[in-house]
């Protein structure tokens, strides 16, 4: 008899659920031949991952941002409002590039959503940038210093009436929403709820319910997507993501300069703060994960990078909380692949902290050298092909840097080849010789 | 005697360091005493910086203590003293690109080592860049991006230099998340920086203050 799942230990858990990755239910593929890479590429990375069974060959993943939009002619702003083109660009960059494994087309977002909802935490196409450059966050304080208490006492409430209305317009009512917490008995109860009878509360609420709808349009042709890849032969690289606790609220909460003054102005609430969201990105983790029958969950890295804290305050307000969201998904048998966007020369010592063909870490800027010498043991390591070359490079000089990586990280498996940021608009040519180059030199005989 | 505010400050403590300030006002003593000694600690600051002693959070950290002392000393400051510069430099990240961090952490220790620097901001405009340049005769130009969509929007500034007959009246580095000598050739510039000691070093060398 198989084993309940709360019976298996971590290592069974990653096995089962890259299992379910391996023969993906409700997956009709189009030919034995999409079948047949669907499962060596799925393979391929699995191998890579655990280090435990040699790869047949190096993997090759390819994360971009805008860059299929560009490829296929389009801007950032035609993918982001028309939903079929934003799928068919997808669709060609990865049927024409052959990567081994796809990572949706999330990035184009619903774009009137963000309209309907009044999106004010970033500028995107049309809305504060130009139509051909991406969106971007607007950095600021949206969680303000004196406001860790609220935050702790109630993240749910605290959202609705305070975050939210900061970053959608369209919700700035939601600040009268009372917290319903207190519903209890029949005195009183309608007194608590009158808010919702105002015009403009309701106005807002009927602003989220047409964002639903417009939300969910757009998912419609994401899981079309979704579904169109693995069938034709793309293992998906992604089953969802979840973040660092520092990054959480530092990223879109405290703001750059609002978490780093609090390091000093107030390092027991941070801590605090960051304990509290832990379980809620665990929880989200494993969610996404199993709702998309998929082991891998994204973490993008962002404010643990080389100079962003000193060592110490990397040991004391970063990795810990990392490491334990880290932990809580490794236990539950996901697996999270780090993607450490600017310098890692100074975390390496630190993050190899952890349980061996667990994890995977994807590096923007570091010594690859010492990162394969010193994670290598524990941790399958990938990316780190320059932005510089791919944008402005020639093929040639893309395949001479690729060679370095495979025969630094590749040895003995445990690399996949990859791009250290994601990318607009580069070259194809670059592209295209950063894969199929991988898959001439990265066999492994 | 004036009590230790440039070291208190440099070292980051804060509430020591406003005790200081607002003791040595009540002594009576002027407001552009406390604001030079405000200067020299911050010097000692990016010098830490540079060092490798100090990491970017305590540059946030030093500018925001600052900031607090400016606040309770500037209402009493009669007039602003006249500081003497080692030369002007205009930066800013450039069109279509919003990211400021790495762009404030360099103008922060361009101002510490002594350069007037003239900020523009984020999403500048080529053609704010050439009027910043013609107004304040800058001969040192920092463009920062973070996008590697700003590969081309500095290409397109830089051009613009040209196209105004301003380039070969300035130096022009370029700094930035993806930016390394390949791009710095790519978009004509006269030199890059992988990080703010960098740009230091590179305006100092071009001032011939070095």
């Amino acid at each position: 008899m198989e084993k309940q799942w709360e019976e298996m230990s971590s290592d069974e858990k990653q096995e089962a659920r890259f299992a379910k990755w391996l023969s993906p239910e409700g997956v009709e593929f189009v030919s034995p031949e999409a079948e047949k890479l669907y499962k060596e590429r799925a393979t391929r990375i699995k191998d890579a991952i655990q280090l435990k069974k040699l790869p047949d060959r190096v993997p090759v993943m390819l994360i971009p941002s805008f860059f299929p939009a560009f490829y296929s002619g389009l801007t950032p702003l035609d993918v982001m409002y028309d939903y079929e083109k934003a799928n068919n660009a997808w669709k060609k960059f990865y049927v024409d590039f052959q990567p081994d494994a796809h990572f949706g087309c999330v990035a184009p977002g619903p774009g009137r959503f963000f309209d309907i909802l009044d999106y004010k935490l970033y500028k995107y196409p049309g809305h504060g940038v130009a139509p051909e450059s991406t969106y971007q966050c607007i950095e600021g304080e949206y969680m303000m210093a004196d406001e860790y208490d609220a935050f702790l006492q109630d993240p749910s409430h605290f959202f609705t009436t305070t975050v939210l209305p900061r970053i959608f317009g369209a919700l700035e009512p939601f600040k009268q929403l009372p917290n319903l917490t207190t519903i209890n008995e029949m005195y009183g109860s309608g007194i608590t709820f009158f808010q919702y009878g105002l015009p403009d509360v309701q106005a807002a609420f009927k602003a989220l319910l047409d964002a639903g709808s417009e939300a969910l349009k757009w998912m419609g042709y994401f899981g079309a997507f979704m579904k169109e890849l693995p069938e034709l032969g793309f293992p998906a690289g992604q089953g969802g993501y979840t973040k660092a606790p520092y990054d959480i609220l530092g990223d879109t909460l405290r703001g750059t300069r609002g978490i780093m003054t609090d390091i000093y102005r107030q390092p027991e609430k941070l801590i605090e703060a960051m304990d509290k969201m832990t379980p809620f990105w665990i929880q989200k983790g494993v969610i996404e994960a199993n709702m998309n029958a998929n082991p891998l969950i994204f973490l993008p890295l962002h404010k643990g990078a080389d100079g962003f804290l000193s060592d110490e305050q990397y040991k004391k307000f970063y990795w810990p909380y990392l490491r334990k969201i880290l932990l809580g998904l490794i236990d539950e048998g996901v697996v999270p692949f780090m993607w450490a966007e600017g310098g890692s020369n100074s975390r390496l010592e630190v993050i190899c902290d952890l349980p061996k063909g667990k994890t995977a870490w994807l590096f923007d800027d570091v010594d690859m050298i010492r990162a394969k010498e010193i994670l290598g043991d524990v941790a399958c390591v990938a990316g780190n092909m320059p932005m510089d070359l791919l944008t402005v490079g020639t093929p040639e000089q893309v395949k001479e840097y690729a060679k370095k990586l495979i025969d630094n990280c590749g040895k003995g498996g445990g690399y996949i080849m990859a791009n250290c940021a994601f990318f607009d608009n580069v070259k194809p040519e670059n592209v295209r010789a950063m894969v199929d180059f991988t898959k001439e030199y990265g066999i492994y005989k | 005697m004036a009590e230790d505010l440039i070291g208190t400050l440099a070292d980051l403590e804060e509430k020591e360091a406003l005790e200081i300030v607002n003791r040595r006002l009540s002594a009576g003593e002027a407001p552009l005493g406390i604001l030079d000694d405000g200067r020299r600690a911050m010097e000692i600051v990016g010098k830490r910086f540079a060092d490798g002693e100090y990491f970017i959070p305590d540059l946030i950290y030093s500018g925001e203590i600052l900031k607090s002392i400016n606040e309770i000393v500037k209402p009493k400051l009669a007039e602003a003293g006249e500081v003497k510069h080692l030369g002007k430099v205009v930066i800013g990240t450039v069109a279509g690109d919003i990211h400021d961090i790495g762009k404030d952490i360099v103008v922060f220790m361009l101002d510490v080592s002594g350069f007037e620097v003239y900020d523009l901001g984020v999403d500048v405009p080529a053609q704010k860049f050439i009027d910043t340049i013609k107004e304040s005769g800058a001969p040192i130009v920092g463009l920062s991006g973070f996008l590697t969509l700003a590969y081309d929007s500095m290409k397109q500034t830089i051009q613009a230099m040209k196209d105004a007959n301003l380039r070969d009246k300035v130096r022009v580095m370029i700094g930035g998340g993806q930016i390394t000598k390949e791009i710095m050739k790519y978009t004509g510039a006269d030199a890059y920086g992988r990080d703010a000691m960098a740009g230091v070093s590179l305006a100092k060398k071009w001032t011939g203050t070095e």
